[in-house]
């Protein structure tokens, strides 16, 4: 029993922090903060059930054609709604209020599409939903699936990030822009790129969510909230910390919803992200700031 | 006291005079309209209060307005009513006091992200609660309250938020949140305790949303943590007050009254795609009228003396 | 010798890898001037950073008045009577020079208000030579003028001790001497001084001890003239591979 919530937890982990991950490129290099971030997730999920039950396409297929959508419509997003934000703003500090509000308005745009066309229903949709057994334990084989796809894409982030050069410049940006600047790196598109994968990720994460939970047109707000507090709960920036508090996120809900209450996982979020406030506000690997 | 500021008292006072009197002109419609109004009055200039002087996006609004709306549906029926709205302000300043000290003392962002979640949380908890607890999910109120009633609550209260704030304007914590909103480290080199100052606004804002939310409860006769946490709430105060503009204590009322008639057409004719419409009106205001009405008329006037001076 | 007023012991503080203040040490006596130099980048404003309460010491004491004040938060140590500049000026960009100065009244020691804070106010503010434009915006003033602005803002503190970044760069001649006359005369007045500058007339002529600071440590301490002779100093200043030219500019 524990062994299965366990594994579970973990699945759910490493969703949140492949949703993290997004969001730390997004907030830490293009100095975006995304409310609006989790919306694309559902509309991602919503894309794969459509290509599931719709066309009957499977959502591994969806995996290949959503991100890239989703590159695409972050990176116009990025260049027509919040590069004249970024212009504008005087300070770093400027540009977080201003891209609060204008992704926060956004957030009520995509979430009324979604409205509109789904309802505010539950959705789900059946796919490998067969149980495996591990070590004694039984997991649902889209569980595992889900999991080892998110591993695959989490290796495959770091080492785009960390071994080519576009990953070095995006990297640059994220620790000094100005400095990033002077050894020419066009820190533009940079932050663009930056935007654009963030919001790649995160569709990707929405397709594999999908696969194995129920959801509906309001749930962005929840996993903006959750990805929000694993990237500060994990320093901002920082992609090992997201890693490790995603999955200790996922962990600590999982058992919260199997051994407490399903009512209270939001609670438990809050009450980790209270915790890291209180005792490490610069996150489980950051630095302190005074 | 100069001439002017008498002259703008009694304007004041003949003003509110004339809304008192309100409800005995206008029928049901205009006087559900002007409660609607009044309430997002209240809830848009307490939420300047704050978030104008220290540039903190507050997106909690509606946890606050929901705590308080529950407050009064779980006891109006057996408690006096200024007991009722006692116990909501109680609840309402715990809960931002908690809030407030957890993340004020931090960088902004943690604030803005906890706020972000918070009526989420709250509405999650009051519904285990009332699962788990009282297996009832929704609540009748029955109050014997009439709609001019809540009115003329809403009423006090605005002359109350108004009072308040300009009190706060000249006094020392007034000067501290201006202080604060320029430059935290500077303000801190002067002895100023940050932390403080914004956690004592931030309690101060949230009292005049929970005390909406309890007044304004009786107008639903049915609620459940879905009606009374319902996110567009917050969504719309904060429109409304950068619509108007939050560096002057009245901008956010020339954002609530245009927006309050506007979101009350855009409901009635389409009732399916009004959060779609207000989101698009939101993006309007943040990109071209970053600083509301009133800074948009305060620069204009400012090019216009400019030039004048040039010429 | 007076009592000692801030006494300083083994601070340090790093960033990353890079040790900004190593292990640094020294004293303050009442009523002194006090010189901290060193060549850029040697760590005197982080030194000011840990003193007012911007940053947080790593390791070390700071005892300021008898009471230990390394890592307690800024507005606890301004309230002490410790007032600062910074060496990029940072008014408060949307009060009036006026109200700039009476922030500093209301919330320091004198928590002054009303209408004896607004005498008082005018008074710091003729005293640094801006009684002219009270009502203006310090975006309106010149680069100096917002020095002198920050300076009557630190004043209002009333403090003991006054930290000075850099406060007397960029002045011209005429200025400079003006400056000059201006801090000898609040250290007449009774305010200690702890001066960070890189103007060597001014260390010269104000500065009764002078400590140097060289990649975070301390390298030499004493008066003036003998600490600007000092052979590691003048090897910091100038680099290794100058010869003995004698300590004179940076
Ligand atoms: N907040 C910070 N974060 C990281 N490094 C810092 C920070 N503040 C200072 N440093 C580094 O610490 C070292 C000392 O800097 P500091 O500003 O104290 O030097 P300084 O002696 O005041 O120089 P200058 O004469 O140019 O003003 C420098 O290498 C600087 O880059
Ligand atoms: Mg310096």
């Amino acid at each position: 029993m524990l062994l299965e919530v366990t594994l579970s937890g973990a699945t759910l982990g490493g969703m949140y922090a492949l949703v993290a991950l997004g969001l730390t490129l997004q907030y830490g290099v293009a100095r975006i903060m995304n409310l609006s971030y989790g919306e694309l997730l559902v509309a991602a999920a919503f894309a794969a059930l459509w290509f599931y039950t719709g066309v009957a396409v499977s959502p591994l297929v969806g995996l290949i054609v959503v991100p890239p959508l989703a590159f695409a419509l972050s990176f116009g997003i990025y260049r027509v709604l919040l590069q004249p934000l970024v212009r504008r703003a005087k300070t770093r500090d400027a540009l977080e209020v201003d891209s609060i509000l204008a992704t926060f308005g956004l957030l009520f745009v995509i979430q009324g599409v979604m409205l509109a066309i789904f309802g505010g229903a539950y959705f789900s949709y059946s796919f490998l939903a067969v149980p495996l057994q591990i070590a004694g334990a039984t997991v649902a084989a889209n569980r595992l699936l889900a999991l080892v796809l998110a591993v695959v894409i989490g290796v495959g982030l770091y080492l785009g990030l960390t071994r080519t050069r576009i990953g070095t410049a995006v990297r640059a940006v994220a620790v000094d822009p100005v400095a990033a600047e002077l050894v020419a790196i066009d820190v533009r598109t940079a932050s663009a790129l930056a935007f654009a994968l963030g919001g790649a990720l995160v569709a990707a994460s929405g397709v594999l969510v999908s696969m194995f939970l129920t959801f509906n047109a309001n749930l962005g707000v929840v996993f903006t909230l959750k990805a929000l507090v694993v990237v500060i709960m994990g320093g901002v920036g920082n992609l090992l910390g997201a890693l490790i508090a995603g999955l200790l996120l996922g962990l600590v809900e999982n058992y919260v919803a199997v051994f407490v209450d399903p009512g209270l996982t939001l609670a438990a979020t809050y009450a980790i992200f209270l915790i890291v406030l209180l005792v490490r506000p610069q996150g489980i690997l950051g630095r302190a700031s005074r | 006291m100069t001439v002017r500021d008498g002259l703008i008292g009694v304007v004041c006072l003949a003003g509110v005079a004339l809304l008192a009197g309100l409800p005995f002109v206008v029928a049901d419609y205009g006087l559900s309209l002007a409660i609607n109004i009044m309430s997002y009055t209240v809830l848009a200039t307490a939420w300047s209060l704050f978030s104008g002087p220290t540039r903190y996006v507050s997106l909690a609004t509606v946890a606050f307005f929901g705590i308080g709306a529950y407050t009064t549906a779980v006891f109006v029926e057996a408690l006096a009513w200024p007991l009722v709205l006692l116990i909501a302000m109680a609840v309402g300043s715990v809960v931002a006091s908690l809030v407030g000290l957890a993340t004020l003392r931090l960088s902004g962002v943690y604030f803005v992200i906890f706020s972000f979640g918070l009526a989420e949380l709250v509405r999650q908890l009051v519904t285990w609660f009332e699962v788990n607890k009282t297996r009832t999910l929704g609540r009748y109120v029955f109050a014997d309250i009439t709609a001019a009633q809540i009115y003329w609550q809403l009423l006090a209260l605005a002359v109350l938020v108004f009072a308040i704030g300009f009190l706060i304007g000249r006094s020392r914590l007034g000067l501290a949140l201006r202080a604060i909103g320029d430059d935290e480290t500077v303000a801190r080199h002067s002895g100023i305790d940050v932390t403080r100052a914004k956690v004592a606004l931030f309690v101060l804002s949230t009292v005049f949303m929970t005390l909406t939310g309890a007044i304004m409860a009786p107008r639903w006769t049915y609620i459940d943590p879905a009606i009374a946490f319902n996110p567009v709430v917050s969504f719309t105060v904060l429109i409304m007050a950068l619509l108007g503009g939050v560096h002057r204590l009245y901008g956010p009322v020339l954002g609530v009254v245009p927006l309050a008639l506007l979101f009350e057409y855009l409901l009635a004719r389409f009732p399916n795609h009004f959060s779609i419409m207000v989101g698009l009106v939101f993006i309007v205001i943040v990109y071209l009228i970053p600083r509301g009405v009133v800074g948009l008329v305060e620069d204009t006037v400012r090019q216009r003396t400019a030039a004048k001076g040039a010429a | 010798m007076s009592r000692t007023l801030l006494e300083i012991d083994g601070l340090t503080r790093r960033f990353g890898g890079l040790v900004a203040v190593d292990a640094l040490g020294f004293t303050v006596a009442e009523h002194e001037i006090v010189g901290l130099l060193g060549p850029n980048g040697s760590g005197k404003t982080t030194v000011l950073n840990l003193l007012s309460g911007v940053l947080r010491p790593d390791a070390g004491r700071i005892a300021f008045r008898g009471h230990a004040i390394a890592g307690l938060p800024a507005h606890r140590i301004a309230r002490l009577g410790m007032a600062r500049t910074f060496q990029l000026v940072r008014p408060l960009a949307s009060l009036s020079c006026h109200d700039n100065v009476r922030t500093g009244l209301a919330f320091g020691r004198r928590r002054a208000w009303g209408a004896a804070a607004d005498a008082e106010a005018g008074r710091l503010l003729d005293r640094v030579g801006l009684g002219g434009v009270r009502g203006s915006l310090p975006g309106e003033l010149t680069y100096i003028d917002q020095k002198r602005l920050e300076l009557a803002r630190a004043l209002a503190l009333q403090p003991d001790l006054l930290l000075l970044d850099e406060w007397l760069a960029g002045l011209n001649p005429t200025e400079l001497d003006a400056g000059i006359e201006l801090v000898r005369s609040l250290n007449g007045q009774g305010i200690t001084i702890l001066l960070v500058e890189h103007v060597m007339d001014a260390i010269r002529s104000l500065c009764h001890r002078c400590v140097v600071m060289n990649a975070g440590r301390l390298i030499a301490a004493g008066l003036p003239a003998e600490v600007l002779a000092d052979r590691e100093v003048v090897r910091a200043y100038l680099g290794e591979d100058d010869n003995d030219r004698g300590g004179g500019h940076a």
